[in-house]
């Protein structure tokens, strides 16, 4: 189970930056479909929530990779260890 | 010999009955808890959706369309105070309540929350203040999404550290109700505001749409009032106490949350393996329905309204059911249970949803066909506004109204090039409520993966940072990719026209990608003592 763990971290380090760039290639078409302020705004805020998010299923993948989630904390001084 | 013995016997029952008085004493308490954070928490739901269902007749006095920076302003409204600053409202209140408490924290939040609902309500139109009207609204719809996000962290957090480790999934349940009812609570306020302004019902929603919007707004007032009566008379988190006492009340918890390792991994965890999945099953059974009976399926307001009363009412419950199993069997696969159930069915419950409203293969009541056309000549003098109505019966009860609107001109060389159609469809009986069947089913859906998540949230992290740490994968969970389901869904349908469900695929890619992750990372083991 944790091989499978780890190796489907490889997926998410590459869905977290697929998703960023699918992500900014449709912003980009849909505001020169209609460039108004509305589409600006709306694909701006898309762009501004999401690419932290991404990068977040990035490091999410790269811990999974590095066997961090094979174990999870189960009490605080574990965390304090850290 | 004889007393001892009675002695004997007499003193278990003794004991007994004093275990049984304690026992009292704490399940007194602790649904008095449940009863003041549910009845905040309830109240701040209830006024961050009032804005959302009236955004319509929000729009109209606040942000006329015909002034580009109004309009922009209205933008922004809808998107920032949902989107992005309830996130910065769960990272900051969740902060304050690990370094000074939950009590005091979530009562600031209330207030927060309260004050702005009301001031909305007082805020004059467009007309009467010009442009300070809609930055009036922003700034306080911008105050209701940090006030939101920090509150939900700090009602479940304490509640939570209230409960009994054996019935933690039970207890936080109640809190989890509280989203639902307060849409419930909304939806109702407004549809009986909207009908007891006047005897004559169009003149009723005329004078809603005029001022009488203003009421749901004010009567919060009350509410919050009375919730920070009985919240001041609460005491702080007993976990909290006992961290404060010792003295390892954390100093930096957005350091000790997302600086570290190995909390940041859970809070990485929380989101995408559960937080994510959870939020758009939940919106898209609770609002991205209600878009979709409304302005897909063409179902009246005020029925495409109703339709999602009865099914929140028929299916509130079940979010204290899926609560008490998951203190049983476990959080994680009920909730993953409840994401699997929406990736496998959402096409064919919104396919069934066009059908009901769908004349197709019913009977026309030819006879009772009713054909209206008004001519009403312009300000200009020259050109007629053209109005014909047409509705018709069918024989299982439904009725379809289409208005079409389009304009005369004097000049014959100008004509209109796309006519103003308005469709309108009132469900029969029967059909009415198979929508019903069908939205409750999305609502159970919406039961199994938020039922059980406050105590799977709160039995992930430590005391000392629990209420920062698990208030941020929540609203980016349920803020983020929850909040914008409704907008990227309908946005899908406007990009791939020809399909009406193409707005569907949205909830089921991020709950398929959520339930994968949390079926291989996630544990199932309910943690007996998060006072650690």
């Amino acid at each position: 189970m944790n091989q499978l763990k780890r190796y489907a971290g490889i997926i998410w380090i590459l869905l977290g930056p697929l998703a960023a760039v699918y992500l900014v290639r449709t912003a980009m078409a849909e505001v020169a479909k209609k460039p108004v302020m509305d589409t600006y705004i709306q694909w701006g805020v898309f762009i501004v929530v999401f690419i932290p998010i991404a990068l977040g299923m990035l490091l999410f993948g790269y811990f999974a990779w590095k066997g961090e989630y094979d174990h999870l904390p189960e009490s605080s001084a574990e965390i304090e260890e850290d | 010999m004889v007393k001892p013995l009675e002695s004997c016997k007499f003193q278990p029952n003794s004991r007994t009955i004093s275990a049984q008085a304690s026992h009292m004493k704490e399940t007194k308490s602790i649904w008095k808890i449940i009863g003041a954070s549910s009845l905040g928490t309830l109240i701040e739901w209830y006024d961050f959706y009032i804005f959302g269902s009236l955004a319509t007749v929000l729009a109209n006095q606040f942000f006329p369309k015909t002034n580009p920076t109004a309009a922009l302003l209205s933008t922004l409204a809808t998107f920032a105070a949902g989107f992005i600053v309830r996130p910065f409202g769960a990272l900051f209140f969740g902060r304050l309540g690990d370094l000074i408490g939950r009590k005091h924290t979530f009562l600031l939040t209330l207030v927060l929350m309260g004050g702005s609902t009301f001031l909305i309500g007082c805020i004059p139109n467009y007309e009467s203040i010009g442009f300070l009207a809609p930055i009036l609204v922003l700034l306080l719809r911008l105050l209701q999404g940090l006030a939101l996000g920090g509150e939900y962290g700090g009602a479940a957090t304490y509640v939570a550290e209230h409960a009994p480790a054996n019935r933690r999934g039970y207890f936080t349940s109640w809190i989890q109700t509280t989203a639902t009812l307060g849409l419930f609570i909304s939806l109702g306020v407004i549809l009986i505001t909207r009908h007891s302004l006047d005897a004559d019902a169009a003149k009723s929603i005329a004078k809603f749409n005029d001022w009488g919007w203003r009421v749901p707004f004010l009567v919060s007032i009350i509410l919050v009032f009375v919730s920070i009566y009985i919240r001041m008379k609460m005491n702080e988190s007993p976990l909290f106490e006992k961290l404060k006492s010792e003295g390892k009340v954390s100093v930096n918890p957005l350091k000790e949350s997302f600086g570290h390792k190995t909390n940041l991994k859970m809070v990485l965890l929380a989101l995408f393996g559960a937080t994510m999945g959870q939020g758009v099953v939940w919106y898209t059974g609770q609002f991205y329905a209600q878009s979709f009976i409304e302005n897909v399926c063409k179902i009246d307001f005020d029925q495409s309204r109703t339709i999602l009363i009865w099914a929140i009412l028929l299916g509130t419950p079940f979010f204290v059911v899926f609560g008490a199993w998951s203190d049983k069997v476990g959080r994680k696969w009920i909730m993953l249970t409840g994401m699997f159930l929406a990736i496998i069915s959402y096409q064919f419950l919104f396919n069934q949803l066009l059908n009901l409203s769908s004349n197709e293969g019913k009977v026309e009541l030819v006879d009772k066909k009713i054909i209206n056309s008004s001519l009403v000549q312009l300000d200009n003098g020259k050109d007629t506004l053209r109005t014909v109505t047409n509705k018709v019966f069918y024989a299982d009860g439904m009725s379809i109204s289409e208005t079409k609107k389009d304009t005369l001109y004097g000049d014959p060389v100008m004509h209109t090039v796309k006519a103003d159609v308005k469709v309108v469809k009132l469900l029969g009986t029967t059909d009415y409520w198979k929508m019903v069947f069908y939205v409750f089913l999305m609502i159970l859906y919406v039961t199994m993966v938020y039922g059980p998540i406050a105590a799977f949230l709160v039995e992930l992290f430590p005391t000392k940072i629990r209420y920062t740490s698990m208030s941020l994968p929540y609203h980016i969970g349920n803020g983020v990719f929850g909040g914008l389901t409704p907008f990227i869904a309908t946005l899908l349908t406007t990009i791939y026209a020809n399909d009406k469900l193409a707005g569907l695929a949205y909830p089921i890619i991020i709950a398929a990608i959520c339930l994968v992750i949390g079926t291989l990372y996630i544990n199932n083991k309910i943690d007996p003592d998060v006072n650690d």
